[in-house]
């Protein structure tokens, strides 16, 4: 059996790179495919917390996170297609209007 | 052994499929290293024992929210010049130095050895816990439900907004 410090290591290195792609890309698109990426780190973290603490809520909140993900996913992108009906562009660079 | 094998052969993919994400310039490039990963963290449920996650993590992530993905770039369209430019090159390096620290940090917690990933878990003797599909639903639909129905809710509202967003048009143009 593998620690599960193993599993939590390899879940916080998805989610140092996740954060990073965040934060370096400018595509709207790269930046929800790093949040997707954060959240499958979180995802990890918690069912191998469950697995070591013996407890089936870890998984039962990973079901939660997963919709909360689709439901993000769904809006998100919508936002994005519509922004690019505007700006034939999908650069976040370029979506200055709210800018104080 | 098979676990210590398949986890390292797998996080190594996963790993690779984080990284393809970030620094691939084709965003296509990009989705299928989020697919590998995405199928790889399913592998790891599996080996942790969370059988139903890990098929419901290769149905909605690897199957819906993938071919959503792909879709939106196919509809928007493949530009290949995001990653060269800088229009803060300042905010970069800061950032940079204070992830810097952040891993510095991490390595020497990890490498110092006392650190407890999950402090309550030495006391508590593992009979591990199998992920059917009884055993998540059983606290879901007792415990948690009152958090099922609002993530009804939650997706009844993202669906509406998103129809409600692809029907917008400009009135002032």
């Amino acid at each position: 059996m593998v620690d599960p410090g193993w599993y939590m290591g390899l879940a916080s290195a998805l989610f140092f790179i996740g954060a990073v792609g965040l934060l370096l890309r400018r595509n709207a698109l790269i930046m929800f495919m790093c949040i997707e990426l954060m959240l499958n780190a979180v995802n990890l973290t918690l069912i191998s917390a469950g697995r070591a603490l013996n407890d089936i809520n870890g998984q039962v909140a990973v079901f939660f996170i997963l919709v909360v993900a689709a439901a993000e996913v769904v809006v998100g992108l919508a936002i994005i297609v519509s922004i690019f009906r505007l700006r034939s562009s999908a650069s976040v660079d370029e979506l200055s209007e709210m800018r104080g | 052994m098979v676990e210590t094998l398949l986890f390292v052969v797998v996080g190594l993919v996963a790993l690779l499929g984080a990284l393809t994400v970030v620094v691939a310039p084709n965003p296509v490039h990009s989705a299928l290293g989020l697919l590998a990963t995405l199928l790889a963290v399913a592998v790891l449920y599996v080996l942790q024992l969370a059988h139903l996650v890990a098929a419901v993590q290769v149905i909605v992530y690897a199957g819906a929210v993938m071919t959503l993905f792909l879709f939106v770039i196919m509809l928007i369209g493949v530009d290949k010049d995001d990653i060269r430019k800088e229009s803060l090159p300042f905010q970069r390096w800061v950032v940079g130095a204070v992830s810097a620290v952040i891993v510095v940090f991490a390595a020497v917690l990890t490498l110092s050895g006392d650190f407890d990933w999950v402090p309550a878990a030495a006391s508590v003797p593992s009979p591990d816990i199998n992920g059917t599909v009884e055993a998540v639903a059983e606290p879901l639909f007792t415990d948690w439900v009152l958090a099922f129905e609002a993530t009804a809710l939650l997706l009844t509202v993202a669906a509406a907004g998103a129809i409600a967003l692809a029907h917008y048009r400009r009135r002032v143009t």
